[in-house]
């Protein structure tokens, strides 16, 4: 069976003269800037992925320092103060319905929901990018059979196959982690796959083969660097979905479990409160949402940043 | 043909099939013909054109030569010495023979600042970086690019000859005794091609390189070339000195091929083309000779028997395969480019 969201990133490799002189690249003598070090000054002027990135960073910052900005107790109810609305003094964002304080749990809440986003992907990364690239040279029956371990995957919705695989394993932040990796896998492997693929075929690999270069010196050189960016940019993407599915999982009582704060876990305790104090109960669904638009975001800049031909 | 000294390179009876995918009910697999028999030399320091139609297996060669793709039979012997035992690695030979290719932006890892693409062959032979990166630079030179303005650049920041002479300096990098140039200057504009052209024949000059020159551009082949091989569908149909195969042509199709450039002179132009329709498909080439299904001259004996290259009385090195140059062969008519009939110069046929 064919997947029906197969990751549609192609190489765009320019065959016609793209004759544009570049502005940033500096042609004179002892400015020696390698392609990445183009690319990040691309994305330095690009203002969308600075925000985004920003966003990120305050929220990685403040999850990282979380015990040490004078919160409250994450955990700590306090039934007399249920539901109070945003601006409710000592509590800037209120509530929620145990009378725990919204922005400790929040900020709490970055901590897993941030790390169930990016650490499932590199996991996922590592794996996926290895077979892939293995799958898109060696090439023949190695990638045959890779491909068709992955298109077995591809059978089941992503969100399907991490509920099934989330629920065999039983309840748990780890084993929501594992099945998230699991459900990326294959996605990546198909992407690595197909641009290593096209890569390969292109005449400068065969030029390099001409030159007498191993093949280690070959995929360091002329497949990893080509292959890495469109990877990199489909794995940004995923993050954002990472985010969605644990938050998901959660939220079903499959990933993290009360009391612990994790933006989909308190978008699901605070459902049944959603017409008592609508505005907190939203807050941990505009978190994820916030998150995950800024990883996606981040993505469409990296992808414009790394293209050549700009 | 002996194996003289001078010999560079030498190739005898090339040929590689490339398998179809699909397969018959049988389980048996269509096979393009690519190269079918194809032998040559090249002597040290001159210049070989390949010349013929698209699909008719220069490409292929040039790749078989460069070990970028297996030859099925046939052997290549590079300074008198064969590849495997006692021999090359391919190793070594691909550091002896290298080769330019066609599209001079896809040949360049867009990645890459041009000077680390240089810089990539001898690293990959040993040298450490600083002196790959000066030897890049040094062929910068070579190449007419100055290397403080060019060498940080990116492929894509360059225009189309300047590209092609990175390919050329890259090709140089490991010092190559023989250059394969597969269409190098095809995709050049006329004028910056002239100018290529010029620069490629001055570095052959002071290296002391020899060339593989394959091009569809029968002109730049004629400036270019010591002798030119004339190949028609995997198979060669004429070989010999440039000034034997452009004015002495025995061939039909050479005939065709040089008949159908076009001609500076207006009154001098084709009413229709003198070569009809396209190449028959190589997967099942005609029977006897693989030209007949074009050929104005084609009779019953170019059906049943495949013509052989054979040397022509014009000049000692002149091969062709037609029968209407072969004496004896059975056709009636001799080739248009004889001066007097077969059978008239041969009354014993």
């Amino acid at each position: 069976m064919k997947a029906l969201d197969a990751p549609a990133i192609t190489l765009e490799f320019n065959t016609a003269a793209g004759e544009r002189a570049e502005l940033d690249v500096p042609v004179g003598p002892g400015a020696q800037r390698t392609y990445w070090q183009n690319v990040r000054s691309r994305v330095a002027r690009d203002p969308y992925t600075m925000v985004c990135l920003a966003v990120l960073l305050l929220m990685g910052i403040a999850a990282i320092l979380a015990p040490w900005l004078g919160l409250d107790d994450p955990t700590a109810a306090n039934s007399a103060r249920r539901l109070l609305p945003p601006g409710s003094p000592g509590h800037p964002l209120g509530t929620d319905e145990l009378g725990r304080d919204m922005l400790t749990r929040l900020i709490y809440g970055a901590r897993l929901s941030l790390a169930m986003g990016v650490l499932p992907v590199l996991a996922a990364l590592l794996v996926g990018g290895v077979l892939g690239l293995l799958a898109g040279f060696v090439g023949g029956r190695t990638n045959m059979l890779i491909m068709r371990v992955t298109d077995v995957f591809y059978a089941f919705p992503s969100i399907l196959l991490a509920v099934a695989i989330a629920g065999a394993l039983g309840a748990g932040i780890m084993n929501a982690a594992v099945a998230i990796v699991i459900v990326f896998v294959p996605s990546i492997t198909r992407v690595t796959e197909s641009v290593t693929t096209q890569v390969r075929s292109m005449d400068f690999v065969e030029a390099a083969r001409a030159s007498g270069a191993s093949t280690y010196a070959i995929i360091r050189t002329h497949i990893l660097g080509n292959v890495l960016g469109p990877v990199l940019v489909y794995a940004t993407v995923l993050v954002s979905v990472s985010i969605l599915i644990a938050a998901g999982l959660s939220f079903i009582g499959l990933g993290a479990s009360s009391p612990a704060a994790e933006w989909g876990l308190m978008l699901n305790t605070l459902r049944e409160s959603i017409f008592l104090a609508p505005f907190n109960a939203v807050l941990p669904g505009f978190m994820i949402f916030a998150a995950s638009m800024c990883f996606n975001l981040i993505s469409d800049g990296l992808r414009s940043a790394m293209d050549v031909r700009i | 043909m002996g194996d003289t000294p001078n010999e560079l390179l030498t190739v005898r009876e090339l040929r590689k099939y490339f398998p179809l995918r699909a397969q018959n009910l049988r389980g048996e697999r269509a096979m393009v013909q690519a190269v079918d028999g194809v032998s040559f030399t090249i002597s040290e320091g001159e210049t070989l054109g390949i010349v013929g139609e698209s699909g008719c297996g220069k490409s292929t060669t040039a790749r078989l030569l460069m070990h970028l793709i297996e030859p099925d039979a046939g052997e290549i012997r590079f300074e008198g010495r064969a590849l495997g035992r006692g021999g090359f690695t391919v190793r070594e030979l691909r550091r002896k023979m290298q080769m330019v290719f066609q599209d001079s932006y896809a040949s360049l890892n867009p990645r890459l600042a041009v000077q680390d693409s240089i810089a990539f062959g001898p690293m990959a032979h040993g040298a450490s970086e600083a002196k790959a990166r000066s030897r890049a630079r040094e062929l910068l030179e070579l190449v007419k690019l100055d290397p403080d303005q060019f060498g940080r650049r990116y492929p894509h920041e360059l225009s189309g000859g300047q590209r092609q002479r990175i390919n050329f300096a890259r090709a140089l990098a490991l010092e190559p005794r023989l250059v394969i140039l597969d269409e190098a200057v095809s995709a050049l504009d006329k004028s910056i091609e002239a100018q290529v052209l010029n620069l490629l024949m001055d570095l052959k000059k002071n290296l002391r390189l020899t060339y593989l020159f394959i091009s569809h551009d029968l002109g730049v082949v004629q400036y270019v070339s010591d002798h030119v091989l004339v190949m028609y569908l995997g198979k060669v149909v004429e070989l010999g000195r440039v000034a034997d195969v452009y004015h002495r042509s025995r061939h039909p199709y050479t005939q065709a091929l040089l008949a159908s450039r076009p001609s500076m002179d207006p009154d001098a132009r084709l009413e229709r083309s003198p070569l009809p329709g396209d190449p028959p498909n190589p997967i099942n080439p005609p029977s006897g000779c693989r030209f007949r299904t074009r050929c104005a001259f084609a009779e019953d004996v170019c059906r049943r028997v495949e013509p052989l290259l054979k040397v022509q009385d014009t000049a000692p090195g002149h091969f062709a395969a037609c029968h209407m140059a072969i004496r004896g062969s059975g056709h009636s008519k001799p080739s248009p480019g004889m001066t007097a009939p077969l059978d008239r110069a041969c009354p014993a046929g």
